[in-house]
C-alpha cells in the first residue's frame, strides 16, 4: 500500500492526522464493526513468543493481588490456553533509544529476535517503524477480537486501517510526586520554578511528552503548535535545563529514582506511579490539563506474525484485557471492557487511571502529529538536553 | 615456502608485520575512511547523500564548542586528580611494599573485574541524595541541608578519575620501580635532601610514566559518555553524549562523524604540542 501511495491517500491520511482522535471519542465504546481483510500468512504457529514491552506494564501477581483479583496472570493464562511460552521482555525505557538499537538491523532487512515490540503514537518512531516497512502486516484472520477495538481508535493517521498495529494500552502524562521529599506538586510551573525543588526535578527524553505539558503550562494548543509555541515551550523548559532545577531527561527509568528520593517530583505516566505501589508516592494531572497517548504493539521484520496474532487476539478479549487492565493501571483499547472489569472488582469502576472520569478526560489533550515529526523541532529537542 | 623465505630473507620483518598489518587497515583505516566520508554527506537519515560538505564541521563547531572544551575541562582535571593520587600510591607499591607489591596492584586492577557501567551505576547508589555519604556530609556541614553529590560537575568528574585511575596508576608504578636504587643512593651521597634526590632524580626517571599515564588517562576521558550520561545533568554532557546522541537518537550521521574527528583532530594537536 505505501509503494503507491496516491495522492487521495495522503490527503486522507493529512485530514486523519489534523482530526486525530477526540479525546472523549477515545473511550466513547460503541458499536462498530472490525476491520477486515490482512493476508493470512502460511508461515506456522511458533512455540516461543518474544515481547519487548516497556516497565510496570503488564498485570502481575503482585498488582493483581493489590487489585483484589486472585487469577493467573494474563500471561500464564495465554501459555495454558495456547501452550506457546511468552519471553516477556521489559526492555523499552523511551521510544529514541529502543529505536536506535534495533533500527540498524532492520533497515537491513534483518530481524531483530522480538514478535512484538510497543510503540507510542506520542512520537515519531511508531510512524517510522511502518512508514519505513519494518513492520509485518497482521494476520487478521487470526484476529476476530478485532472487532472489539474501540471505534476512536479503528484509523489512526500512522495506520489507517489498523494493518500493521493493534492499541497495547492508552495512559496519561501527568505530574509524580514523593510525599517524604516534597509537598503535592501539581503543576508545571511548581515543577519548573519552586526552589525547594532545585535539581530534583524529572522530565522525559520523548518530546511529545515533555514539551506537550509544558504547552499546556504556558495556556498553548498542543494539538495546533506553531513555532511560536514551540519556541515559548523551548525556552521555557531550557530555563528549567539551565537553572538546575532539572537533574535529568529520563525514560521509563524515573520510578526506581523517585521512590529512592533523589527525584522530589517528576513527570510521570499515569500507571506507574500505582504499579510502582510505594505509599508515599502520588500522581496528579496537572492543573493546566495533560496529555493523553497510546502505545500500540507492531511486529517487527523478523517476528513470527501467526505467534504475534495469536497473541493479539487473545489480549483483545475483554475479559482478558479487564483483568490486564486493572493489573497494569492502563487504559484499554478494548470494547465491554468496564463491564467486565466490574465482574472481577466492583470497586473497578472508580479506578481513575484505568476507567478515567468525564472530568479527567476533559482535561486530557492530544499533540500535535506535525511537531514530533519536525526535524528543526527535533534538532531544538536535542540541543535543549545538552545534545 | 622455506625455499622462497631462505632466498628472500630480507621480506622476513615484512612477512611478520603483514598481520598486524591487515587488522590496523581493516579495523582502523577503513572505519576510518568510511567515517570521513559521512562526515562530508548531507540529508536526512536514511537518505543522505556525498556532497563534500564541509559546512557540517563549522556548523558541529559552533553548535557543541560548549561540550567540547567542557569535555577537555573535565578530562584535565581528572588527569590531574588521578596524577596527584596515584603518584604516591605507586612510589608506595614501588619502594615501600616490598613482598606485598602484588597483591597491591592487584588490588588496583581489581575494579576492572566489574564492567565499566557497573562500577559507575554503583556510584550512583553511594552518591545518592539519600545514600550514607551525602548523609554523613549533610551532618557535618560539608554540604548545605539540600545539597547533593549526584548529578553535579563534582560527581562526573570523580567517576571520571575513579574510572581511569589504574590507566595512571600502572605506567607510574612501572616506571618508578624501574629507578635503578643506586641513583638514589648517589644522590645522598652527593648531599642531595631528600626533597632535592625525589625532584632531581625520582621525577625525570618517572617521566616515561607519567607521560604514558597522562595520555592513556586523558585520552579516552576526554570521550567518555557513560560517566556524564548517569552521574551528571544536561548542564554536564560531554562531547561523547553529543556524538551518542547524533549517531542513536537523532540519526544525524554526518555531524556525528565530523565531531568525532574534530575531537579526534583536537587530541592530535594537544599531543603534539
Amino acid at each position: 500500500m505505501n509503494e503507491d501511495m496516491t495522492r487521495a491517500e495522503l490527503l486522507r491520511r493529512g485530514a486523519a492526522g489534523a482530526a486525530a482522535l477526540s479525546v472523549p471519542a477515545l473511550l466513547a465504546a460503541c458499536g462498530g464493526s472490525g476491520g477486515s481483510g490482512g493476508g493470512a500468512s502460511t508461515e506456522e504457529l511458533k512455540k516461543v513468543l518474544n515481547f519487548a514491552n516497556w516497565p510496570y506494564y503488564i498485570d502481575t501477581p503482585q498488582t493483581l493481588k493489590a487489585a483484589g483479583i486472585h487469577k493467573p496472570t494474563t500471561l500464564q493464562q495465554f501459555e495454558t490456553k495456547t501452550g506457546i511460552k511468552v519471553n516477556y521482555y521489559e526492555e523499552v525505557n523511551d521510544n529514541p533509544g529502543y529505536f536506535a538499537k534495533v533500527q540498524g538491523r532492520l533497515s537491513k532487512g534483518q530481524g531483530i529476535g522480538r514478535d512484538i515490540l510497543v510503540s507510542t503514537d506520542n512520537d515519531r518512531f511508531l510512524g517510522e517503524y511502518i512508514s519505513n516497512k519494518w513492520a509485518q502486516k497482521l494476520d487478521k484472520t487470526l484476529i476476530p477480537n478485532i472487532k472489539n477495538l474501540i471505534p476512536a481508535q479503528q484509523h489512526p493517521p500512522f495506520d489507517p486501517n489498523r494493518d500493521y498495529s493493534l492499541p497495547w494500552a492508552s495512559g496519561m502524562d501527568g505530574i509524580g510526586w514523593n510525599e517524604k521529599e516534597t509537598d503535592p506538586v501539581t503543576s508545571v510551573k511548581q515543577l519548573f520554578e519552586d526552589p525547594k525543588l532545585k535539581g530534583r526535578v524529572g522530565v522525559w527524553n520523548s518530546m511529545g511528552d515533555t514539551l506537550g505539558l509544558v504547552i499546556l503550562e504556558n495556556g498553548d494548543d498542543p494539538a495546533k503548535v506553531t513555532d511560536a509555541v514551540f519556541n515559548r515551550a523551548i525556552a521555557r523548559l531550557q530555563k528549567a535545563v539551565s537553572s538546575g532545577q532539572i537533574r535529568k531527561f529520563y525514560g521509563n527509568d524515573y520510578g526506581p529514582v523517585l521512590a529512592k528520593g533523589d527525584l522530589a517530583a517528576t513527570m510521570a505516566w499515569s500507571g506507574d506511579i500505582a504499579n510502582l505501589a510505594d505509599p508515599h508516592l502520588h500522581w496528579a494531572v496537572p492543573t493546566h490539563g495533560g496529555i493523553i497517548w497510546t502505545d500500540n504493539m507492531i511486529i517487527p521484520l523478523g517476528g513470527s506474525v501467526p505467534t504475534a496474532s495469536t497473541y493479539m487476539n487473545f489480549m483483545y478479549d475483554p475479559v482478558i484485557s479487564a483483568q490486564w487492565a486493572l493489573g497494569a493501571n492502563y487504559i484499554s483499547s478494548v470494547k465491554d471492557v468496564k463491564q467486565a472489569a466490574v465482574k472481577l472488582d466492583p470497586k473497578a469502576a472508580t479506578n481513575d487511571l484505568t476507567f478515567p472520569t468525564d472530568k479527567t478526560l476533559s482535561q486530557m489533550h492530544q499533540n500535535d502529529p506535525a511537531m514530533l515529526t519536525n526535524p528543526d523541532y527535533n534538532k531544538k529537542w536535542l540541543a535543549v538536553q545538552g545534545q | 615456502m622455506g625455499s622462497f623465505l631462505h632466498r628472500h630473507r630480507s621480506l622476513t620483518p615484512y612477512l611478520l608485520l603483514a598481520p598486524g598489518m591487515l587488522w590496523l587497515a581493516i579495523f582502523f583505516l577503513v572505519p576510518m575512511v568510511f567515517l570521513g566520508y559521512q562526515s562530508l554527506q548531507s540529508g536526512l537519515f536514511p537518505h543522505f547523500q556525498f556532497t563534500w560538505e564541509f559546512s557540517n564541521f563549522s556548523s558541529a563547531l559552533s553548535g557543541y564548542h560548549t561540550q567540547l572544551v567542557r569535555s577537555f575541562v573535565y578530562a584535565g582535571i581528572a588527569t590531574l586528580a588521578c596524577l596527584v593520587l596515584a603518584y604516591p600510591l605507586a612510589y608506595w607499591i614501588a619502594f615501600r611494599a616490598g613482598p606485598w607489591r602484588n597483591l597491591f596492584l592487584l588490588f588496583i586492577v581489581a575494579p576492572f573485574f566489574v564492567t565499566y557501567l557497573v562500577r559507575t551505576l554503583a556510584w550512583l547508589n553511594i552518591l545518592a541524595d539519600q545514600g550514607p555519604v551525602v548523609r554523613v556530609l549533610r551532618d557535618v556541614h560539608v554540604l548545605g541541608p539540600d545539597g547533593r553529590l549526584l548529578a553535579t560537575t563534582f560527581a562526573v568528574v570523580a567517576g571520571i578519575t575513579y574510572n581511569f585511575f589504574p590507566f595512571m596508576a600502572l605506567p607510574l608504578y612501572v616506571s618508578l620501580e624501574q629507578i635503578d636504587p643506586r641513583l638514589l643512593e648517589a644522590s645522598k651521597d652527593l648531599y642531595a635532601s631528600s626533597t632535592q634526590s625525589f625532584l632531581r632524580v625520582t621525577v625525570p626517571h618517572s617521566m616515561p610514566g607519567i607521560v604514558a599515564g597522562t595520555l592513556l588517562t586523558f585520552i579516552p576521558a576526554a570521550g567518555d559518555f557513560i560517566n556524564a550520561a548517569l552521574l551528571g545533568t544536561p548542564n554536564q554532557a560531554m562531547i561523547g553524549n553529543v556524538i551518542q546522541a547524533k549517531f542513536l537518537e537523532s540519526l544525524d550521521y554526518p555531524t556525528a562523524a565530523s565531531l568525532s574527528f574534530i575531537l579526534m583532530g583536537t587530541i592530535m594537536v594537544m599531543l603534539l604540542i
